[in-house]
């Protein structure tokens, strides 16, 4: 069993420890849960550390036959980009853990499976990533909906179950489109190779370009609902807003990146020809999205809708990065998935706290907080200014990145997608104003600053966010070995500066 | 001069057990006491299946296309189907054996004294046990049959018990006995449709065997109009049989009347018997004339699933809901027709058994749902049932996800196994219908979900009565099976593919 394996079952084994903890004992549940989510971060870290940065293909290999019918394969991997992701997932889940320690009280149903389905939770978003056969990252990428759909529609807030609903329903229906593909490439790859499932048996398929084209599309409206890109976003205000801190955070910050993870895994890797094709459209769409995410924040009134459409407008970054097709982009856009998540998480956390002290999503209601919760405030202005890309704090890194890189390719794209940047400027600021400065809001007097236990789980976020600002080089030698192998393997270079120009 | 014709016993002996069972069970209504009955008709039948599947696993490996003259084939696909109905008809007969949902005396009319008496007495129907037997050997007969006369004689054979049995229940016995009368009724005519195709096809081919049809067929030797109407004749038998569209509308009506435990061993049994002998007549008589009936049972296939989606979210009724999902899957199950391969055999088979065993899991959790009166099949009244009892709500949702196709449930690795198949046949088509409207139908069972477990439980809400351990042994059954076929299908879909084949 490969340290992949046991990264992957240790989450679950935390699952079945619960079960073991009696039901009223709410305490002992929530520290056995943060102890075991410790523990897969120990487990990842051990494996970040003895990942090799410079080896070519996958690491930490692990494969078993799993139905030989149909040639799928128990097979797990990881390279770069899938590592950073990975530890995406193992540093927020403790700390989602802490800093919303009572986040689960009130639910539908127990404490218990509260964390139940956050460890299940955990467990498949490091193996969606892991997944180097085809077949099984589509079981776990539909699998994994349902623990999020219990979570929203159990313990959420407002119109929760319908919020829920349409969040399966659209992941539902683009599974089942990248399933119709998923058969039609199993079934080329009978016709050529015998039946498999494997990532990289599959990249080497000779498909004629119709089918290609159709096949890609199945996989990329999936994704592309998953990502969520216009106009596939519309499930993701609502269930940002019903959503608790928690489970937003992992939604927004680690789940939907694997909607951008594979849009390069798969699309990029399977199908070159098709990509190539569909890039003009899917710049637009990404252009779109940076500009009708960043202009719904703007008029957002409600805390966490406004983090949700400042996602659909970083989501349109990340995927215009992706799709700009120079290794630079590529890297800039795996950066942003990270400093995405964290950045995100950042906002939920705080976010959340100042709800749940003010028993209100309304940025109206907020007001003055910089004089009642000094510390709260700060948090809150950090996370802020991490969303528009204040250079020294991560995302700046990234997002420099993918417009570089977009601009050596498209440069009119780059340039729409600049306006974006100061859009965020916009919605971040306003916010700020709103919410921390000016004079207090009557009601706010009384509400607290962060407690120690609220404290300890927002500092390493923010740290995070500030390290990897001033010192993005460790993570992006992770990332850049992975992008430079996905760009050649599907057979782009990058253009050469226009020099003198 | 006549000569006597030869039978293979040895082949024959699992149908012929199951007949000999139910004979002994019509002895034991003539000679046992009363107060008895119930309980050694319970143990006859289940013997009967359990020895008929010993013996089924011990000639498992035989093949014969001559045991009884050339109308019946000991084949693969024989072994796999009798195997899988003597396996769900064993966990159907635990249901049945749960006398709450018969009908004390059958011909005292509903609301009469003599019915209030005969529930006084005590007494019960102990018949349903042998004449479950009769129809499992009539649905053991319809996939091996390999003559026309054959067919319809074992269609008749299943046929006629449940006929009976669907005007047993013991509540709502009028609407039990609408539903059996239209089923009859309905039956008879589609019976009638077969034989008359048959005769097309006599007339067509000048043979009854399918194999000479199929001679007939490769070598066009007849009138191709006669040929175009005894597939489609015959097509109305069968399609009636499996509850496919247009010919599915007794379906909800008969599953809602029907007796919960019978419906549940006709919605499991039935449609792995009329799959299996539908599957045989294409593949093997009708496959040189795949032209004129594909286009049919394709177009057929999409109505199918479209109408069983999009009908089963304007009911509020549980049992009718499981009539339409289980309309939606006679056209998924149609794809496994129209693939017209191995590997659609292979998916055909496997289906059956993921279906057979959400299907009767379903009905089981629907026989303990109640209240002072008796089973609730409101849908209404279903609210808030996650709350109440989280495990049998939480086992109703798996079979569910399982009828959705939700990966790690056997539904998806079915669905997914008879997409490839039809792929693989080259029709993309029904592919993409078939999974646009697997979209549709998780709609209205995510519905159910949420009314289970996401809405509040109302004041009139129902009980769940306790699980008898019968009960609890199908559910458990039921549940096993559908897990275990999600996450590791290959045990099943190996035994599928060695089996998956037709001996012409």
């Amino acid at each position: 069993m490969s340290l992949l394996t046991l990264l992957e079952l240790t989450p679950l084994l935390g699952a079945v420890l619960l079960y073991a903890v009696p039901r009223q004992n709410a305490k002992l549940i929530k520290q056995v849960a943060f102890g075991l989510s410790v523990v897969t971060l120990v487990v990842s870290g051990l494996m970040a550390y003895r990942f090799k940065t410079n080896a070519t293909g996958m690491q930490f290999v692990e494969s078993h036959s799993w139905i030989s019918n149909f040639g799928i394969r128990y097979a797990v991997g990881i390279d770069g980009m899938a590592l950073v992701l990975i530890l995406l997932t193992t540093i927020l889940t403790p700390i989602v853990f802490l800093a919303g320690w009572n986040e689960a009280d009130n639910g539908r149903w127990s404490v218990r499976t509260f964390y139940v389905l956050m460890l299940v939770l955990e467990s498949s978003m490091i193996a969606v990533f892991a997944a180097t056969d085809v077949f099984l990252f589509y079981v776990i990428f539909e699998a994994m909906l349902i623990p999020v759909y219990l979570l929203i529609g159990g313990y959420g807030r407002g119109e929760r179950s319908q919020a829920a609903m349409k969040f399966l329903l659209y992941s539902l229906f683009g599974g089942l489109l990248m399933l119709a593909s998923l058969i039609g490439i199993y079934i080329i790859s009978t016709n050529q190779i015998g039946g498999t499932f494997d990532l990289a048996k599959l990249a080497t398929l000779q498909i004629d370009s119709g089918t290609e084209n159709f096949l890609f599309l199945g996989f990329f409206i999936a994704f592309a609902i998953k990502a969520p890109l216009w106009p596939f976003h519309t499930w993701l205000p609502g269930a940002a807003k019903s959503a608790t801190p928690a489970t937003s955070v992992l939604l927004l910050g680690v789940l939907d990146k694997v909607g951008t993870y594979g849009m390069i895994r798969f699309c990029i890797t399977l199908f070159p020809h098709a990509t190539k094709t569909f890039t003009p459209l899917i710049i637009v769409l990404a252009i779109i999205s940076i500009l009708y995410g960043a202009f719904l924040a703007i008029g957002q009134r409600d805390i966490n809708g406004l983090i949700a459409f400042t996602s659909i407008s970083h989501f349109g970054f990340i995927v215009l990065g992706i799709f700009a097709m120079t290794s630079q982009g590529l890297s800039g856009a795996t950066l942003y998935m990270v400093n995405h998540g964290f950045s995100t998480a950042a906002l939920f956390i705080v976010a959340g706290w100042m709800v749940a002290r003010r028993n209100s999503s309304q940025i109206e209601d907020f007001g003055g907080l910089q004089r009642v919760t000094p510390v709260m405030a700060w948090c809150f202005f950090i996370a802020g200014m991490s969303a528009l890309a204040l250079p020294g704090i991560s995302s700046f890194v990234s997002e420099f990145l993918v417009l570089v890189g977009t601009f050596t390719r498209y440069p009119v794209a780059a340039i729409f997608g600049t306006t974006g940047i100061v859009l965020a400027a916009l919605y971040v600021l306003i916010t700020v104003q709103r919410s921390l400065h000016g004079p207090t809001t009557a009601g706010n007097e009384e509400l607290k600053d962060l407690n120690l236990r609220e404290k300890i789980a927002i500092a390493p976020v923010i740290a995070i966010l500030i390290l990897m600002g001033f010192f993005p080089k460790p993570i992006l030698n992770w990332i850049n070995p992975s992008s430079q192998q996905t760009m050649q393997a599907a057979g782009y270079s990058d253009p050469l500066p226009k020099a003198g120009k | 001069m006549f000569t006597s014709p030869h039978l293979n016993y040895g082949l024959l002996a699992p149908i012929l057990i199951i007949l000999a069972g139910a004979l002994v069970g019509v002895g034991v209504e003539a000679f046992v006491r009363k107060t008895l009955r119930a309980t050694v008709q319970l143990w006859v039948a289940l013997a009967t299946v359990l020895v008929a599947v010993v013996d089924l696993f011990i000639v498992r490996n035989q093949r014969s296309t001559t045991i009884a003259i050339d109308s019946v084939t000991f084949d693969g696909a024989t072994v796999f189907m009798q195997g899988t109905i003597l396996v769900l008809a064993f966990f159907a007969l635990l249901l049945i054996s749960d006398r709450g949902s018969f009908v004390a005396q059958a011909s005292a009319i509903p609301g009469s004294q003599d019915e209030v008496s005969a529930d006084l007495e005590g007494k019960s129907q102990t018949e349903v046990f042998p004449l479950t037997l009769f129809a499992i050997s009539g649905m053991m007969l319809f996939p091996a049959a390999t003559d026309l006369i054959t067919l319809f004689v074992a269609l008749e054979i299943l046929s006629l018990p449940l006929y009976l049995m669907a005007g047993l229940s013991r509540r709502r016995r009028l609407l039990s006995q609408e539903a059996a009368l239209k089923y009859f009724l309905l039956g008879a005519y589609s019976s009638a449709f077969f034989l008359f195709g048959g005769a097309f096809l006599y007339g067509y081919s000048g043979s009854l065997s399918l194999n000479g049809i199929a001679a007939a067929v490769a070598a066009s030797a007849g009138n191709d109009i006669f040929l175009l109407l005894g597939i489609i004749f015959l097509m109305v038998g069968l399609l009636f049989k499996i509850g496919a569209a247009p010919f599915h509308s007794w379906t909800p009506d008969v599953y809602q009347g029907a007796p919960t435990p019978i419906t549940g061993f006709m919605a499991a049994c039935t449609k792995v018997a009329a799959v299996g002998a539908m599957a045989r007549i294409f593949y093997v008589a009708l496959s040189a004339d795949l032209v004129q009936w594909r286009p049919i049972i394709t177009v057929i296939s999409i109505i199918t699933m479209l109408l069983g989606a999009i009908a089963a979210m304007t009911t509020r009724d549980v049992k009718r809901t499981l009539a339409f999902s289980s309309i939606a899957h006679a056209g998924f199950l149609l794809i496994g027709i129209v693939a017209l391969n191995q590997s659609g055999l292979k998916a055909t088979l496997f289906y059956l058994v993921a279906y057979g065993f959400a299907t009767l899991g379903a009905f089981s959790v629907v026989t303990l749902v109640r209240d002072s009166a008796g089973e609730v099949t409101d849908m209404n009244r279903w609210v808030g049932l996650g709350k109440k009892s989280p495990l049998i709500a939480g086992a109703f949702c798996l079979f569910l996800l399982s009828f959705g196709g939700i990966p790690l449930t056997s539904g998806f690795i079915a669905k997914f196994s008879i997409f490839t198949a039809a792929y693989e046949g080259g029709n993309t088509t029904i592919v993409v219908f078939g999974v646009l409207t697997s979209a549709i139908a998780l709609f209205f069972y995510l519905r159910v979900i949420v009314l289970l477990f996401f809405t509040e439980p109302k004041s009139d809400a129902v009980s769940v009565s306790i699980p008898s351990p019968k009960v609890s042994f199908v559910l458990a059954a039921s549940a096993i099976v559908t897990i275990v076929l999600g996450v590791y299908p290959s045990i099943l879909l190996n035994t599928a593919q060695s089996f998956a084949t037709f001996l012409r």
